[in-house]
């Protein structure tokens, strides 16, 4: 019963953690392209356009749903709900930190651990695409069709180089359960570089890093890869016909997905909660971070403009947010009662986990600030000539490695 | 209300499944849809496979049916690409309309 | 627990068979297929057979049937025209199914009176590790044989697929 309670508790915290990340991973992209693109974003709904996800939201929820004429109204519904169906359960196996305890009940940060965890990730993203396909298929439209078209094909060539580009941490973790691949990267190389396995094998793993992530773009339909929805070419791809909630669906599957591919990179190269720095300094950054930031919101609240008159209150407000976050990462280092520390000890990997999934993420915004996107015969040549045959070999060549280890 | 079933079952619900299989290959005219119906026999005696394998407490039977999964996999690409040149030679997918050697 | 999840997604993969073969649509039975499919995954976790409840999903319902939807979505295959079937089949062929299926089952009680219940986690031999050693030890010479198999596949599907034929 206590596990029941347990899982449905922590379900329920995943789901909300995940589905706001997702809103405001909306907002930190238009933010970041528009400073890429030397603009300020969204900047009236609240503060810095902070409370922008929830009137999109508001706004989603409340527009009509079209539904166009004579598509077939059940696959056509069936879609949307396939996609963030499938994009919500594949998080339930990724790890986000040690165990933890709370009130005397020991649980790992995670909704169940199954040893062969990696492989239920591979299958439901692999599933993923049908939420596209059937989508693109039941709109009645040609550029729906188009984009179905594409994805489905597109999505098929790129699992192949992300599966053999994650054989390569699989033969060394030897094993296919993500918590025990995080901790087998534990521990420092010389005292300073970290067991990660994006550093091992002598640069072959660092390949396999680039290919996964490549491959990731493809699988998420992110540019430089968003062929399935290329605005210039198909109108809005497979989501053409889509609108209010049906198209909240898509969008949110499509960020929740770039989420679990990111935690999934982190944990299968990046050493998922492992810090980057040894221990005493691992503890100190979080708090250097975190304080200084709040430092240099107080010293600008300060001195506002006038054009800006919100920043007066916003400012001091966020400075306090970050100094408190400070305050919370040098937890483990008082002298406290246990159950202040225990919640200081859980935060720390989960810091580390968040900023590695959080560097990825802004890697994925960064990349479609750059570069242009593919035309459809070079993504495929891209993947069959160049991507598969360099894993290929990549895999070769690390299997050598481990076998004369 | 019994906890588990008999392990019998598990073959019953396979035979079913391929009795299906068998029906929708000799009913269905799209060429595509006999073709899944060969796939849903295939499906089936991959479930057969693995109950007798939890039988004989035996990893063999997850072998054999990993070897049908490859077969099922590389029919599955030639039998399409097949399907491809015939519709593109004869632009109809319904399998008693190719029924001459020449066009 | 393990009867209601048999009983389940046994009804579901029946159900889905079903719909497999009477919807007139090669979208509709496709879907249908991932969903024995996906039952059938189901399956193979209560049979202990955890490797192949993934790989039905990453190789069966992941690949094979993407590919399918994707020849079906290229051709823009409708709905399949009727044609005169005979009285005789419409009458006799689903009952004589069932009389089959029946026997069949008949003949399998029969035939393994004393089987024992299947319990989850009874059977551990199906892990990645137990299948990839007997895969790569007794098994080494069928795998490496697929390998052909799949070149000389992918070979025959590239030539067909070219414009000329």
């Amino acid at each position: 019963m206590e596990f029941i309670i347990l899982s449905f508790v922590k379900a329920a915290l995943v789901a909300a953690v995940l589905l706001t990340l997702a809103a405001y991973l909306v907002w930190i992209e238009r933010k970041v392209l528009a400073h890429i693109q030397l603009r300020v974003g969204p900047y009236r709904v609240g503060p810095h356009g902070l409370l922008q996800p929830l009137s999109d939201l508001i706004k989603l929820m409340t527009k009509e749903g079209v539904m166009p004429a004579q598509v077939n109204k059940f696959y056509y519904l069936l879609a949307p709900f396939l996609a963030v169906f499938l994009a919500l359960i594949s998080i339930s196996v990724v790890p986000f930190g040690t165990e933890v305890e709370v009130f005397g009940i020991k649980t790992y940060m995670q909704l169940t651990d199954v040893n062969i965890g990696l492989l239920v990730i591979l299958a439901i993203s692999a599933m993923g695409v049908y939420g596209i396909a059937l989508g693109g298929w039941a709109s009645n439209n040609k550029y729906a069709l188009l984009g179905g078209l594409r994805s489905s094909a597109q999505m098929i060539s790129y699992e192949l180089p992300m599966s053999i580009a994650i054989a390569s941490p699989l033969l060394m973790a030897n094993t296919l359960s993500l918590r025990e691949i995080a901790d087998s990267q534990s521990g420092f190389v010389w005292g300073f570089i970290p067991n990660w396995y994006i550093f091992q094998g002598y640069g072959t793993l660092f390949i396999a890093f680039m290919i996964f992530i490549t491959a990731a773009f493809a699988e998420t339909n992110r540019v430089p890869f968003d062929l399935p929805e290329a605005e210039n070419e198909l109108v809005a791809g497979f989501h053409t016909e889509y609108s209010s909630t049906c198209f909240a669906a898509f969008f949110t599957a499509e960020y929740i997905n770039m989420v679990t591919i990111s935690a999934l990179a982190t944990h299968l190269f990046l050493g998922g909660w492992h810090p980057l720095f040894p221990e005493p300094v691992a503890g100190i950054v979080p708090i250097l971070i975190f304080g200084s930031a709040g430092v240099v919101l107080l010293f600008h609240a300060s001195q506002t403009s006038s054009t800006r008159p919100w920043d007066r209150y916003t400012f001091p407000l966020f400075g306090l947010v970050s100094l408190g976050l400070a305050g919370l990462f040098t937890l483990p280092m008082l002298p406290l009662p246990d159950v202040l520390l225990a919640i200081g000890k859980a935060i720390h990997p989960l810091f580390w986990f968040a900023a590695k999934v959080g560097a990825i993420l802004f890697l994925y915004i960064w990349i479609r600030g750059t570069l242009p996107r593919f035309r459809f015969d070079q993504l495929m040549k891209f993947a069959w000539q160049f991507l598969f045959p360099v894993a290929l070999i990549n895999m070769l060549v690390v299997g050598l490695i481990v076998a004369l280890r | 209300m019994p906890t588990t079933v008999p392990l019998t079952w598990y073959l019953i619900l396979s035979a079913i499944l391929f009795g299906l299989g068998v029906a929708g290959f000799l009913f269905r005219r799209n060429i595509i849809t006999v073709f899944m119906s060969i796939e849903l026999m295939l499906n089936a005696v991959n479930l057969s496979f693995i109950s007798f394998s939890y039988k004989w407490r035996q990893v063999d039977g997850h072998i054999f049916s990993f070897f049908v999964m490859v077969v099922a996999a590389a029919e599955a690409a030639v039998g399409l690409a097949i399907i491809l040149t015939v519709f593109k030679n004869r632009s109809t997918l319904a399998i008693d309309e190719v029924n001459s050697l020449k066009n | 627990m393990d009867a209601l999840l048999f009983l389940f997604f046994a009804l579901v993969a029946v159900g889905c068979g079903i719909n497999l073969v009477v919807q007139t649509h090669p979208i509709s039975s496709a879907l249908s297929l991932i969903g024995v499919m996906g039952s059938l995954a189901v399956l193979y976790l209560l049979l202990g057979a955890e490797f192949m409840a993934m790989a039905q999903l990453i190789v069966y319902a992941g690949a094979i049937m993407v590919l399918f939807i994707f020849v079906i979505m290229l051709l823009n295959a409708g709905v399949e025209r009727k044609k005169g079937t005979s009285m005789l089949v419409k009458a006799l062929g689903v009952p004589a199914l069932v009389a089959f299926l029946g026997m069949v089952s008949y003949l399998i009680q029969r035939l393994m009176p004393g089987t024992e219940n299947v319990t989850f986690g009874a059977f551990q031999g199906g892990t990645v590790q137990a299948i990839g050693r007997k895969l790569f030890t007794e098994y080494l010479l069928p795998f490496e044989v697929t390998s052909v198999l799949i070149l000389i596949a992918i070979l025959g599907a590239v030539v067909l697929a070219r414009k000329e034929i």
